[in-house]
């Protein structure tokens, strides 16, 4: 495994001509050797060609790529040794599970006691050596999909593991498993793993590190609990987190309070510095309490809507013609109307032009 | 209105794609049906519309056989996973395509089809091309295209499944507004998906499908609460409900050799015996007062953190209400929460639920 670093990366489509666009404006990034990551973001973000140009498929038309300090930008995809897994799986059909895992080892010529040895690893990593006589079609779609990763595992000093959208045709409850199997993997191999997906719960639960794109541009870049508690843009409060942040319009009172809709917020934002009229709060519906008296900190709202999710009830309440979306408990009882909600100064972001402050 | 399914089966090679399936309908309400891959959802639905033929079974629409009504007469309208339209054509004549084969009055046409764009946010679309949209457009025309013929029975084949997560959040809180409405015009809406949180969002009454059988037909708050088999409590639950065996020993529920709990209220009515038991993650937490579990891994999810923790054989999910970090390995002390107990007999059928029933 490598470390790879990516120096001044941007990728245009169009490179000669006059009005040239960007798929992919400028910008350093380093994968650290044996991490796991997320590059997460909207469809026609780039974090498909962002993949492409460190699996070699896209040249970038700008910059240089690195593994382990040696530019790799003119290798072929071969010469790279990129193990990489498709939305669905490609997996040889009339070959058993065991001649799949074999293949990539069978073609570069290796004997076949380190075949052996090398399949009987990777199967039992995978937990496939019950199936290794079996028909790869006759296997789940999960299964598959291990399959084509294992076929990137038996290869020896793969340079990291490229994966784009591995789970799409994984239903949700073999989703679970399969993303547990490819951290365990992470860990025995400490292989790096590189994952794009549009499906942010994806992102956040395989992850330790994401990369949120929109535009040709990368976002933000942290762990799960920085991108849902400190996201730096709107776009990322928005993009991060089911339900959405909940965004509203505000002003600014004072150094550390805001005001919306009728109410007053203190924050623990230092607000001295702010010059644009463009505020924005930003709070998690998971983070809004429902009580039942005014006091600091709390806006009185009309509940809407309350929407069964199962382990909890999604709450949807108006106040001065703003929807709030609060996210509590299943057990907790909901008032029929009037309520209070408690919004917690250290949860509250708050946004200038769009930009957390 | 109702739509009255009888014992509809249908045998592909040694494959049920659909199994004794029956059911009934009614107008102004909302159906989802939920399975998995190839569980028979599709086929059930193509059924309906008349696309495919099942080997035996009756279908009536208040009372009059509707397997007997050829399709083009069936007012039925479908929206499938793929976005499919007319490629061909603009926006406008993509929704106008089913008015016009009916011969409907041109004026009549132009408010119709702006009526349905306006439903589905496309006012102000009609005149370009079907490749110049998003997926997200794409699969609104072609809901469009369905309300606007007006028919009684509306099916949606995952319509969501193949758009961007957050295009989808967004689309299924649009549509749910627009279903809502098409229901309230006494149509029969049947949704089908693979997600337990669309189907319980969605709130109207839930079909679960398991290879090509129906297994439980409730609403949604009763298919949560309580659950017929194991195979629909892991179904419509994500994360899957976690199921392990378990013994009740006079008032005690032995789990394995070390984790024994006091029997609660809810399960002191089982006899002495063999059992498997279900809790959802959420009804396992980390407490000092708990049993040593090993964890296997730890999920972030939003202001959560899912545990995978094993304790000799048992192997199960728990839930965090804040994020935090775990190595794996790691020994942590965890709670079952006795109260939040299932249990499933030798047949794994729902015998006791912490909600009272097994309705």
């Amino acid at each position: 495994m490598a470390e790879i670093t990516l120096q001044d990366i941007a990728h245009s489509y169009n490179p000669e001509a006059a009005d040239k666009t960007y798929a992919l404006n400028r910008f350093d990034m380093k994968w650290v050797d044996g991490g796991r990551y997320a590059i997460l973001g909207p469809s026609g973000c780039g974090k498909t060609t962002m993949l492409n140009i460190m699996s070699g498929i896209v040249r970038p038309s700008e910059g240089r790529l690195l593994f382990d300090g040696v530019d790799v930008t003119d290798h072929t995809t071969a010469k790279r040794n990129i193990a990489q897994v498709f939305q669905f799986p490609v997996i040889y059909g009339t070959m058993t599970v065991q001649d799949n895992l074999a293949f990539p080892l069978v073609c570069r010529g290796y004997d076949k006691a380190f075949i052996k040895a090398k399949v009987a690893e990777v199967s039992e990593a995978l937990n496939l050596e019950g199936l290794l006589t079996q028909s790869a079609n006759k296997l789940t779609a999960d299964q598959k999909q291990l399959i084509s990763l294992g076929r990137g595992l038996v290869r020896d000093n793969v340079a990291a593991v490229l994966m784009d959208e591995p789970l799409t045709v994984i239903d949700p409850d073999l989703k679970f498993r399969l993303r547990r199997k490819l951290k365990e993997i992470n860990q025995k191999y400490r292989s790096t793993l590189i994952y794009v997906t549009h499906d942010q719960n994806e992102a956040m639960t395989f992850a330790e590190n994401i990369i949120v794109m929109d535009n040709g541009s990368i976002v933000q870049a942290g762990t799960p609990s920085e991108l849902f508690d400190r996201p730096k843009t709107t776009f990322v409060g928005y993009f991060i987190g089911a339900p959405a942040m909940n965004l509203f319009a505000c002003s600014a009172v004072n150094n550390t309070t805001i005001s919306f809709g009728g109410a007053e917020i203190v924050t623990d934002t230092n607000l001295e510095a702010v010059a644009s009229k463009n505020l924005k709060l930003g709070i998690r519906s998971e983070y809004i309490k429902l009580v039942t008296a005014a006091s600091e900190n709390t806006v009185s709202a009309k509940v809407q809507r309350v929407e069964d999710l199962g382990s909890h009830k999604l709450v949807t309440a108006d106040f001065e013609s703003q929807s709030i979306k609060i996210k509590v408990k299943r057990e907790q009882e909901v008032p029929a109307e009037n309520v209070f909600l408690k919004i917690p100064a250290q949860h509250c972001c708050v946004y200038e032009n769009e930009h957390l402050i | 209105m109702s739509l009255k399914v009888s014992n509809l089966s249908m045998k592909f090679k040694d494959e049920f794609h659909l199994n004794d399936v029956s059911f009934e309908m009614s107008k102004g309400k909302i159906y989802t049906i939920i399975g998995r891959t190839l569980s028979g959802k599709t086929t059930l639905l193509k059924t309906i519309a008349g696309l495919t033929n099942p080997d035996s079974g009756e279908m009536s629409l208040d009372g009059v056989d509707f397997g007997a009504v050829p399709v083009w007469k069936r007012q039925v309208a479908m929206v499938y996973q793929q976005f499919i339209n007319y490629p061909h054509l603009s926006v406008f004549e993509n929704v106008a395509f089913p008015l016009k084969q009916r011969k409907m009055p041109r004026p009549e046409i132009d408010t119709r089809v702006r009526q349905a764009l306006e439903q589905v946010g496309l006012q102000g679309f009609e005149t370009r091309k079907i490749q110049a949209l998003s997926g997200g457009q794409q699969q609104r025309v072609a809901l469009a295209r369905s309300l606007v013929k007006e028919a009684n029975i509306l099916l949606l084949d995952e319509p969501l499944v193949n758009l961007d997560y957050k295009l989808r959040e967004q689309l299924r809180e649009e549509f749910k507004n627009i279903f809502s409405a098409k229901a309230s015009e006494n149509a029969i809406l049947i949704y089908s998906t693979t997600d337990p949180v669309e189907a319980m969002q969605l709130g109207g009454e839930i079909i679960v499908m398991d290879e090509g059988r129906i297994l439980q037909q409730a609403s949604a708050q009763e298919i949560y609460e309580n659950p017929k088999t194991t195979k629909v409590a892991q179904i419509t639950n994500d994360p899957a409900m976690n199921l392990f065996e378990g013994e009740v020993v006079d008032s005690t529920l032995v789990l394995t050799s070390s984790i024994h709990l006091d029997l609660p209220p809810h399960l002191a009515a089982l006899t002495c015996g063999k059992y498997t038991f279900g809790i959802r993650a959420s009804g396992i937490t980390l407490d000092s007062d708990g049993f040593e579990f090993q964890i296997e891994l730890a999920e972030i999810s939003g202001s959560e953190t899912f545990l995978h923790l094993q304790h000799a054989q048992m192997h199960v999910v728990g839930l965090l209400d804040s994020v935090q970090n775990f190595d794996i390995g790691q020994t942590v002390t965890a709670g079952i929460d006795s109260k939040s107990l299932y249990a499933f007999d030798k047949s794994e059928n729902l015998v006791a639920s912490p909600y009272g029933g097994t309705k």
